[in-house]
């Protein structure tokens, strides 16, 4: 009989250990401290340390993260919770969802400081509840090397993905799951309006692949990235050739820049807040040049501010596309379900 | 002293125990006997608190149907012994001596002691699944008997094991029994093994006390043709009582008791082949067992026509259709009174 | 059972089911209600395209069962009843699987099986559930005694036919408690189904994800919600039904009488059983080609062979991308599977000893079969449903949890508890009463008994329980991606961000915290194996 109370003891200490050395999170009780703001953003969020201890530093302001999906999943439960909100100021709602924001009043106005030095050139309402942070442009991305080695001249525009010279070549994300897919679905309606579904046609007949996700399309299908896959031309960022740039620093990938679609990301501070100073105080953080400038690096997104430099490297092999297609946020918002669903059915039969 | 006073089980509509009343005296070894299904199971567990019951039981004249199960110090011992399968046969034994809080070496030494009493001396380190059935109900019975409860229930205690086996420890729990001074409550459904271990043997038909009684006047007067059917009682015949006179068809045997009416209940030991024997018939049918031939005689005509139960020796015994006499042996049969 | 008695069952039943109206009932009925006022719920239920969807999911989630099922037999008995070198090995290998992250699986199948999508989703389900086979199956089948089947064998039955007459209807409960958990897994699938299924397949649970996180159509979602809710009902009551027909055709047995405590019963194979020994080695083979897959994956680089992933993993050198190191996240698993673990063995353990007693007490069977069935409801229920339930009710009790760390190991609570459920309830159950009988008028009191007859024979399954839902909490990823979690990343959310991100780096990186993950779920499966051997040992000693 021993054997068996020693079992359960140990069982039971082993849990007691775990507890005492920390392996749970019941003994934690650091309490958020009365400075604290939180941040509710998607789950891309990064930002470097020293940046935040800097900020941390300087304002006396702690910023608790908290990651909930998304850019549509982060704003759906913003509009959910707007009456009883999970945070003091969100970060990540796009220009795609910003409209539904908006008409539900998750946000209060503020005006930022650096608001005029670029962000501006973003503003979606009078009123000022969504600040611009940063830009993220959606755009067709090429395999250099396979059109090189393939003698192919290397297509430049959204005409060219039809062109059955570049059959079967081009993987793009589900508009209905994917962020990026939604964006170049909406890239190929500021493109040719009413024709858009006539173009998907013409893109299903020359074989376009479609996948669920970014990781999908991206990290396996595509032949410019790590995993090698066998389609050269992808649906990815304009800042993603930065990234597959190697210690010579050359890229292999290059986007197109007749193919982006501009996302912007917005930051608010929350209608519901009992924190607002604070909360403006980390939206002009957002905004300030350090974290301005960590952007890119952290999130592979291009500053809203005009005035913060681009990485070096950037400059060279992902540079911000400067003739970007937009729709205006109001009309997303009214006709985003009928053009997926109609866009799905298009690419399904 | 073990009281049970109007003592009832209900499932829902059913009353498996009706209206029970029954004593055993210190010491003594009381069997309820009766066929499957007639509630002596359920009786038992009523007293020692499995079951919830209507009426009394009482210890020593204190009333238990608020004394919980753990606290009764009664001992059960089941048909199939129901040892600990995670403990070996020592910690079987010591189970209830934990439990009442004795220390370790007195543990020891009572464990040792009670496997001496029921002959298993050394067997305390064993897995209880290396037991064979009679081993098993030995330490079953070791385990209740450790803690020397105020009474020991026993539940079909032997009616898992083969024949021989049974016999055998029939005697030996017997014994114990008397040298332990136990007092017992033992369900079984067999006369034989009740008239072993019990002082006194009470009948139970659905639910209810038929007869109690030492085994043996139950054995010989059954209260009614049931009782005595169940007993053994194949075939029964009209008979009549006086002064001290029971006599039928077959002839007569002494009694006790008034005159009056009465029927006899025949058993195969009841009737013997025999060759002076007073009543004539014919073999109809046969059966061997071990050590006696039991048979089925039409007795003549004259004698009503009858078809009785008798019985012969192995290396006499008749052949089928062969005319045979037959001689009645009193111990062998049961007088039933209206 | 006296009054008193009755209300201290009461009190035990009282935590998981406050747990389940808290953490469960009430955010899916909050949020299914909200659609519910919104309107539009008959005009999608109408609508039409709702059937075919439901239709695809039960029928994907039946054939993902029946394929785990196959291949999960052979691996418990082998885990069970072969006395073979390498089956430590194996009994550690089986629960790899659950734990990888369901993006990194969905991937793997992709390049497995380009183009038959259905196929791929089967086999990508079956492959993390045959562990829930292997381990409930493996559970009670090492308990059998094995002098039934041997008494069949005796009897002149084949080795299959004894197998069909004696061990397979002892089986039979854990096999439908296998079966319903898998079924209830794979019918809320959701990475798998998105990566695999694409724009063509979909199941009530990617369309309600959809609904939910991308169109906030609330009544769309609740709509479908109520379907994915009957259906699991369904299979749910389907499966009640059938065990109590089977109970009241074998109502004269007893099941105690065949369960033992210790599991003696493995010895080396022979005969035919070498072929349900090839087919469990088969299975495993299977298990294995993802698995090597990732781990030569972790080590590829682009210039040949590396370890850069997991040096920067290791030092927390990620050059900015991930806000924590692999090993901080490594942590944060192990403290989040162990509160989530202990809640789960709490509740699960509470919840499997009331039922007990309820099955026991005649009139009570109706009330048991309805709790079992509610604790089993959270895995059959989408956990975008239960994450956006939360945001819009636990603000309202105290100490807002919608932000808390310590909603992650609730939500994962939801999801172990029902396996614990499915592990202790089968052993609990097949105790004889009058074991506790004998205990108690022996003078155990009923808490004593409890501990002397239930918890000591039941205690190994509860240390595989334990071990089981610990390795489940730690691969969890769908209950937990769908809450507002602060930025304290479990291994597997972590592997998702870094697989959102391009560059090689980031590959290498996801990869290389697979490998940590799977080595992680290796070491806590063989620290558990050890105490259990431990305490087997120490069980033989006492023979």
């Amino acid at each position: 009989m021993l054997p068996k109370s020693r079992l359960l003891t140990s069982a039971v200490s082993l849990f007691a250990i775990g507890a005492l050395t920390g392996c749970t999170l019941i003994g934690d009780t650091s309490q958020p401290e009365s400075n604290t703001v939180t941040l509710v953003t998607h789950d891309s969020w990064a930002a470097p340390q020293q940046v935040l201890d800097e900020f941390e530093r300087e304002s006396g302001i702690t910023i608790k993260v908290n990651k909930s999906g998304d850019a549509g999943e982060l704003t759906n439960k913003l509009v959910l919770t707007k009456d009883n909100p999970i945070g003091d100021i969100a970060y990540g709602v796009d220009s795609t969802f910003a409209s539904r924001a908006l008409d539900e009043e998750v946000f209060a106005t503020y005006r930022s400081p650096h608001a005029n030095s670029g962000p501006q050139r973003y503003d979606l309402d009078e009123q000022h509840r969504l600040t611009a942070v940063d830009v993220g442009d959606v755009c067709v991305n090429i395999d250099t090397e396979f059109f090189a080695e393939a003698g192919l001249p290397e297509p430049e525009n959204y005409r060219d993905l039809a062109n059955p010279r570049y059959r079967d070549q081009l993987v793009v994300p589900d508009a209905a799951t994917s962020s990026p897919g939604l964006a170049f679905l909406l890239g190929t309606i500021a493109e040719f309006g009413g024709g858009w579904a006539e173009y998907w046609g013409e893109l299903k007949a020359n074989g376009v692949q479609v996948v669920s996700g970014w990781e999908e399309a991206y990290g396996q299908e595509f032949s410019g990235s790590a995993e090698q896959g066998s389609r050269p031309i992808v649906v990815s960022y304009a800042s993603s050739p930065a990234a597959e740039v190697s210690p010579d620093g050359s890229a292999p990938t290059r986007a197109l820049p007749e193919t982006c679609y501009r996302q912007v990301e917005y930051a608010g501070v929350l209608a519901g807040t009992p924190n607002t100073p604070a909360a403006r105080t980390v939206l002009d953080f957002l905004l300030s040049e350090p974290f301005q400038r960590s952007v890119a690096e952290s999130m592979y997104v291009y500053p809203a501010r005009a005035d913060v430099d681009l990485p070096e490297s950037w400059a060279e092999v992902a540079p911000l596309p400067d003739k970007s297609s937009s729709l205006p946020a109001e009309q997303v918002q009214r006709n985003r379900e009928q053009w997926v669903a109609q866009w799905r059915e298009l690419v399904q039969e | 002293m073990l009281e049970i006073a109007g003592l009832t089980v209900r499932y829902g509509e059913f009353r498996a125990v009706s209206e029970v009343t029954l004593s055993v005296a210190d010491g003594e070894v009381l069997a309820l006997l009766g066929p499957s299904g007639c509630g002596k199971s359920t009786l038992l567990r009523a007293v020692a608190g499995l079951e919830a019951a209507q009426g009394a039981v009482r210890w020593d004249g204190a009333e238990l149907s608020g004394v919980p199960v753990h606290r009764r110090g009664f001992g059960l011992v089941f048909q199939d012994g129901q040892l600990f399968p995670h403990r070996d046969v020592a910690g079987n034994i010591a189970f209830g001596l934990r439990m009442s809080g004795l220390a370790r070496a007195e543990r020891e030494s009572r464990v040792a002691e009670l496997l001496e009493l029921v002959g298993l001396a050394g067997y305390g380190a064993r897995g209880v699944r290396e037991l064979s059935g009679g081993e098993q109900q030995r330490v079953a019975l070791a385990r209740a008997l450790a803690p020397r409860p105020r009474l020991l229930l026993l539940d079909e205690p032997l009616s898992a094991l083969d024949r021989m086996l049974r016999d055998q420890l029939a005697g030996e729990l017997a014994e114990l029994l008397r040298k332990t001074g136990s007092t017992a409550l033992v369900v079984t459904h067999d006369h034989d093994e009740a008239a072993t271990l019990a002082d006194r043997v009470a009948l139970l038909r659905a639910g209810r006390v038929v007869q109690t009684g030492a085994p043996e006047q139950v054995w010989c007067s059954p209260a009614d043709e049931w009782a005595a059917g169940f007993l053994g009682c194949t075939a029964f015949l009209p008979a009549r009582v006086r002064a001290g006179e029971a006599s039928s068809v077959l002839g007569s045997f002494a009694v006790a008791g008034p005159d009056g009416p009465a029927t006899l209940g025949l058993r195969p030991a009841g009737l013997r082949v025999a060759e002076r024997g007073e009543v004539a018939g014919r073999v109809v049918g046969r059966t061997n067992r071990r050590d006696r031939v039991e048979l089925s005689v039409r007795l003549d005509e004259k004698l009503g026509g009858h078809e009785v139960p008798a019985q012969s020796g192995v290396r006499t015994a008749p052949r089928l259709g062969e005319e045979v006499r037959l001689a009645l042996d009193p111990d062998g049969v049961a007088l039933v009174r209206p | 059972m006296n009054r008193r008695a009755g209300w201290s069952w009461a009190a035990l039943a009282a935590l998981p089911i406050g747990f389940l109206a808290v953490f469960f009932v009430w955010p899916v009925a909050a949020i299914v209600g909200l659609g519910l006022t919104d309107g539009g719920v008959l005009a999608t239920l109408s609508s039409g395209q709702i059937w075919p969807i439901a239709v695809f999911t039960i029928g994907q989630a039946l054939a993902s069962t029946a394929v785990a099922l196959l291949a999960g037999l052979p691996v418990a008995f082998l885990l069970a009843r072969c006395r073979l070198p390498g089956v430590g090995l194996a009994r550690t290998l089986v629960l790899v699987p659950f734990v990888l992250p369901t993006v990194v699986v969905g991937l793997a199948f992709r390049v497995l099986l380009p183009d038959s999508q259905v196929l791929a989703i089967v086999l990508a389900n079956a492959f993390f559930n045959v562990a829930v086979v292997a381990r409930t199956v493996g559970g009670l089948w090492s308990h059998l005694d094995r002098r039934a089947e041997d008494a069949a064998r005796v009897l002149g039955a084949s080795r299959l036919r004894a197998f069909r007459v004696a061990t397979l209807p002892a089986l039979r409960p854990a096999i439908t408690s296998a079966a319903a958990v898998v079924f209830l897994f794979c019918s809320t699938s959701f990475g798998v189904v998105l990566i695999l299924g694409g724009a063509r397949y979909r199941t009530l649970e990617t369309e309600i994800y959809l609904r939910t996180t991308q169109l906030l159509d609330l009544p769309g979602a609740a709509a479908l919600s109520l379907v994915q809710f009957a259906a699991v009902l369904a299979a749910l009551v389907i499966g009640a039904a059938s065990r109590r027909r089977r109970n009241a055709t074998r109502a004269g047995e007893r099941p105690g009488e065949k369960l033992s405590a210790a599991p003696d019963g493995a010895r080396r194979p022979a005969g035919g059983e070498w072929w349900l020994v090839g087919a469990a080695v088969g299975t495993l083979v299977l298990l294995l080609v993802p698995i090597v897959a990732l781990l030569a994956r972790s080590l590829h680089t682009s210039d040949g062979w590396g370890i850069t992933g997991y040096r920067a993993l290791l030092t927390g050198d990620t050059e900015g991308t991930v806000a924590v190191s692999g090993l901080d996240a490594a942590l944060n698993s192990l403290r989040t599977a162990a509160d989530a673990t202990v809640l789960a063995m709490v509740l699960g353990v509470l919840a499997a000893v009331v039922l007990v007693r309820l099955r026991r007490t005649g009139g009570a069977r109706p009330v048991a079969e309805t709790l079992d069935t509610a604790l089993m409801l959270p895995l059959g229920v989408s956990a975008v449903t239960v994450g956006f339930g939360y945001l819009v009710t636990l603000h309202a009790l105290p100490g807002d949890l919608r932000t808390s760390p310590l909603l992650v190991p609730f939500a994962q609570a939801l999801v172990v508890t029902p396996l614990v459920v499915r592990i202790v309830l089968p052993v609990l159950g097949s105790i004889d009463d009058r074991l506790r009988q004998a205990a108690a008028t022996l003078g155990a009191a009923p808490a004593r008994v409890w501990r002397e007859v239930d918890l000591a024979i039941a205690l190994r399954s509860l240390v595989a329980a334990a071990g089981f839902g610990y390795v489940v909490a730690l691969g969890e990823f769908g209950a937990t991606s769908f809450l507002a979690r602060p930025d304290a990343p479990t291994l597997p959310v972590v592997i998702a961000e870094l697989l959102a991100r391009p560059g090689e780096q980031h590959a290498q990186l996801a990869y290389a915290a697979c490998a940590l993950l799977m080595m992680l779920t290796g070491a806590v499966v063989i620290a558990l194996d050890r105490l259990r051997i431990a305490g087997r040992a120490g069980g033989l000693g006492e023979f």
